[in-house]
């Protein structure tokens, strides 16, 4: 019989330390055989970014630098400038990049650095302990909405994919989710998508995964698939925001 | 009509016991071993009609830990 699905180059043999059913593993993994798969993995340089996948750089079996916290579009930026012919792509989470690194993410894509940025949206700070992100949903509760998130005095949460697909600069937007093989495969095809317009040259690229956090959610891994399916796909829904093609 | 067979294999010291295999499984054949824990201190999920097995992924494909590989084979 001939193996069909084996683990990737791209990731080191260093167990993850994530929380069981986080899908922090399986995005990790789908960059890791993308970067396979294209043939770049000697050419990559990564930046991790802080919170659950802080440690990223032990994962990733390719050059990786760490960033401080929501800086990784601002490294990646002096990194793909330094080596221009290297590919380069930061790794983030929602606390990261929609909170404390919104002006980071948003003047990357402002200057259309050729990087390519994975972010994933699990509505929640889950690395501190499950506090309210600008991307917790309306009555999602938190450790620091413990009656759930009340719009009137936090606003509604923030899309980060619909904000940066308004900038002339992004060339390639698409949101995809992790909760069932289906999105999985989806979402592999996007992030290669967008390497693939990183190595032809035309820009910034953002993929954002919608993921599960069981720990902070207060589920089980299974419930957390539902819940995701549930109440984040009507609010976040999928799709691709912008393609080079409609670039001029 | 084509056939397909399938294998697939457990690391199963990487299990975390999330069972997020169990459910996208075609041939409902994967089950978490309640009898054992591995050396994370999980019942570690695994087949016991491995006969039944399609190989068509889903189980790897979801599992966050890269615990599982799948060998396939289609007869004709």
């Amino acid at each position: 019989m001939a193996v069909v699905f084996k683990r990737t180059e791209g990731l080191t043999e260093t167990p993850f330390h994530y929380c069981p059913g986080c899908t922090h593993g399986v995005i990790h993994r789908l960059v890791g055989e993308v970067l396979e798969e294209l043939g770049v993995l000697g050419d990559s340089i990564g930046v991790a970014p802080v919170g659950c996948s802080v440690l990223a750089y032990d994962y990733f079996n390719c050059d990786m630098h760490e960033a401080a916290h929501g800086r990784a579009p601002a490294v990646a930026t002096g990194v793909k400038r330094v080596y221009p012919d290297s590919v380069v792509f930061t790794y983030q989470g929602d606390g990261d990049l929609a909170s404390i690194g919104t002006a980071e993410i948003v003047h990357a894509a402002h200057r259309s650095e050729n990087i390519t940025a994975i972010f994933v949206n699990n509505a929640i700070y889950g690395m501190t302990g499950g506090q309210m992100a600008p991307t917790t949903l309306p009555g999602q509760k938190a450790t620091t909405s413990p009656y759930g998130r009340d719009p009137k005095t936090t606003g509604m949460p923030l899309k980060v994919s619909e904000m940066l697909a308004t900038i002339p600069g992004a060339t390639f937007v698409e949101r995809t989710s992790a909760h069932n093989p289906a999105n999985i495969r989806k979402s592999k095809k996007a992030i290669k998508k967008a390497f693939e317009h990183q190595l032809a040259g035309k820009g910034f690229s953002i993929v954002e995964i919608l993921s599960t956090c069981p720990t902070n959610w207060g589920l089980t891994p299974l419930e957390s698939l539902k819940w995701l399916e549930e109440n984040m796909l009507p609010y976040y829904p999928l799709g691709n925001f912008r393609n080079s093609e409609e670039v001029k | 009509m084509a056939k397909a067979k399938g294998k697939v294999s457990f690391k199963e010291d990487l299990c975390k016991g999330c069972e997020l295999c169990t459910i996208v499984c075609p041939v409902n054949i994967i089950e978490m071993d309640r009898e054992r824990i591995n050396i994370k201190g999980y019942h570690p999920a695994g087949v016991k009609e491995m006969g039944k097995c399609i190989g068509c992924g889903n189980c790897a494909i979801i599992c966050p830990d890269v615990v599982i590989t799948v060998e396939r084979e289609i007869e004709k």
